[in-house]
């Protein structure tokens, strides 16, 4: 039982990190309507960057936002240089494109960091583990990892359904022809939206950083976990992604801890496990799969 | 006039790498015949069928396997499932692996059919990384480590170990089904299959079922890699699940680009220059990528027609 809780805890953790990865991304796909084969390379920059930054000055809070601030400056950049002569190509080109620009950062890392993994540090004051229920020990890091998870999404809903800015963002994922004929500054928002999403990409990889090795590549395993969340979920919902986030977070972790067990029950140890560890990897496909066949739009699709 | 050209050029090349000392060359451009035909398989999806397919690696994945499975039991384990004994004749090898390759591929394709646009990007790259994950967690096969094949697979009288052979049935496959999808693509399929892409719901008015169409060429684009992969793991005698990684459906496309979307004969020309400057740009700089990234994104935006449009000057 204590065993099942932890790992609904580490489901919440993954999802969160897939939450902050897939935000940004859906509303680039929903408002821009660009395919982004390199926002796992964003995620790559702020951990590269906030682990240089938190080791070079001793804080952990200056790297990330360091690591945050960089991935969103990045991102800016990019739109304007590259993206925005994709907006109105077909979804081919802007593949080929943004996968140009995974070869670029991916070299461009290990040239400046060279080939081995950067290792950031935890900061001392998120150390350690707590009690969170009576034999329930969880490490202090990941319960803060999903406290600034709930933070950034109470303050992005904060700032869609609040602020001038959020409404036409919300306007652009709904409808965006409709928006330009407004008279409102598309370059402009969209230079912002994509800047948005480049963030939170940034500080999923800062937040990764004490867990995982920072290395290059390191972008491309979520972002194929980002694509089926917003699959999933939704193009274009941010509550789809918060939907889908999650379910994705939940499945992948539970059934990497229980299917093995699962197995165990009616195969042989060896079998099982080999057997159990697959089908967990599999099983967040067969999720979308399935979430497909029944909603080909995804789950919370935004009305176009 | 290009055509005939560089087809001069791959049919005599084992002629000229002797005249240059060099046999590696032969072995380079199997390689290059090989990845054409996959990159060829793929401009069909893409470039007729306007089917954008991120996980056409899949398909020479499973190709692959099938060819070392088939050997696995040939020669080292009991009979698979323990009534199919293994082989390396290529003859049962190969068209199996190309049917087995086109079955996945009426599976996917019928599943991702469903959905169009940036969700059939996804749904085909999920299906071929939940294939990668299946294949790494195949342990008897090697799992993340793949495994290697001792010989090649045998052809009749032929002997597939010398490369000159391979190398010349590698350039028969690939000109037969250049052949088969030139054909293909100038009938009324192909006809049906380019109007399906631009607007499916007119055909669909005409009384057309364009989804079967559209399902037709994702196998055959499916088969066509199949058989790529078997030839791949011929060449290489190694099979391992990165054969089945996105990034290879990745770089397929990129020969598809380099070389010419719907050309069929461009994404040969394509698959050519990808590998001769990974070979000879990676003598010069380990970090060849830091350019052929840019290369890549200047391409797309400014040379949409690829080598083959800018040097045979047509419109596509």
């Amino acid at each position: 039982m204590i065993l099942f809780v932890e790992q609904m805890l580490n489901g919440l953790q993954l999802g969160i990190t897939l939450f902050l990865m897939s935000a940004g991304l859906t509303l680039i796909f929903g408002i821009m309507q660009v395919i982004n084969l390199a926002h796992g390379s964003f995620y790559m920059i702020g951990a590269y960057v906030g682990a240089t930054v938190a080791v070079a000055s001793g804080s952990f809070l200056t790297g990330l936002i360091a690591g945050v601030t960089a991935a969103g400056i990045v991102g800016m950049i990019v739109e304007i240089v590259v993206l925005r002569h994709l907006y109105q190509r077909d979804h081919l080109d802007q593949v080929l494109a943004t996968f140009g620009l995974i070869f670029f950062f991916n070299e461009i890392t290990r040239m400046i960091w060279g080939k081995q993994p950067l290792f950031m540090d935890m900061p001392l004051w998120l150390q350690g583990n707590i009690e969170l229920l009576p034999g329930l020990i969880y490490p202090v890091y990941r319960i803060f990892v999903i406290i600034v998870g709930c933070l950034v999404a109470l303050l992005l809903w904060f700032l869609f359904s609040r602020t001038r800015l959020g409404m036409r963002i919300r306007a652009g994922a709904s409808n965006r022809e409709m928006v330009g004929a407004l008279g409102i500054n598309i370059k402009l928002l969209y230079t912002l939206v994509f800047g948005l999403g480049t963030l939170l990409a940034g500080l999923a990889g800062v937040m990764a950083g004490p867990i995982l090795a920072v290395e290059s590549g390191m972008g491309e395993s979520i972002l194929i976990l980002t694509f089926v969340v917003i699959v999933i979920g939704g193009i274009g919902s941010v509550r789809g992604a918060v939907v889908g986030a999650l379910l994705v977070g939940l499945v992948d972790t539970l059934g990497r801890a229980f299917l093995p067990q699962v197995f165990r029950l009616f195969l042989s140890s060896s079998v099982a496990d080999g057997v159990g560890a697959s089908l967990a990897s599999m099983s967040i496909y067969i999720l979308m799969a399935a979430v497909l066949i029944w909603k080909p739009k995804g789950l919370f699709p935004a009305h176009e | 006039m290009l055509v005939a050209a560089g087809g001069l050029l791959l049919l005599f090349l084992p002629v000229i790498a002797d005249y240059l000392g060099d046999a590696y060359m032969v072995s380079l451009f199997t390689r290059v015949l090989i990845y054409a035909l996959a990159a060829v398989s793929l401009d069909l999806l893409i470039g007729y069928g306007g089917l954008v397919s991120l996980g056409h690696a899949a398909f020479v994945g499973i190709g692959a396997y099938v060819t070392g499975i088939l050997y696995f039991h040939g020669f080292e384990g009991e009979p698979l499932l323990g009534i199919i004994s293994g082989t390396d004749n290529a003859l049962i090898v190969w068209p199996l692996a190309v049917l087995v390759s086109a079955v996945f591929a009426l599976i996917i394709g019928s599943l991702s059919l469903r959905t169009s646009g940036m969700h059939f990007i996804m749904i085909t790259l999920a299906f071929a990384q939940m294939l990668y994950y299946f294949f790494v967690g195949l342990e008897t096969y090697g799992g993340d480590d793949g495994m290697s094949l001792y010989a090649r697979n045998r052809l009749g009288g032929l002997d597939l170990c010398d490369d000159r052979q391979f190398y010349y049935i590698c350039l028969c496959f690939l000109v037969l089904f250049l052949i088969f999808t030139s054909r293909l693509a100038a009938s009324r399929f192909g006809l049906v299959l380019r109007g399906a892409a631009v607007n499916m719901k007119r055909v669909r008015s005409l009384g057309i079922p364009g989804r079967r169409y559209k399902l037709t060429c994702f196998v055959i684009g499916g088969a066509g890699a199949g058989l790529a992969g078997a030839l791949l793991a011929n060449q290489t005698e190694y099979v391992s699940p990165a054969l089945l990684h996105w990034t290879l459906s990745g770089e397929l496309m990129v020969m598809v680009l380099l070389g010419g979307l719907g050309s069929l004969f461009g994404p040969v020309l394509g698959a050519a220059v990808y590998l001769l400057l990974e070979e000879t740009l990676a003598m010069y700089t380990e970090h060849w990528m830091v350019y052929l990234g840019p290369i890549l994104i200047l391409v797309v935006i400014f040379a949409k027609r690829g080598l083959y449009g800018v040097l045979a000057g047509r419109e596509l």
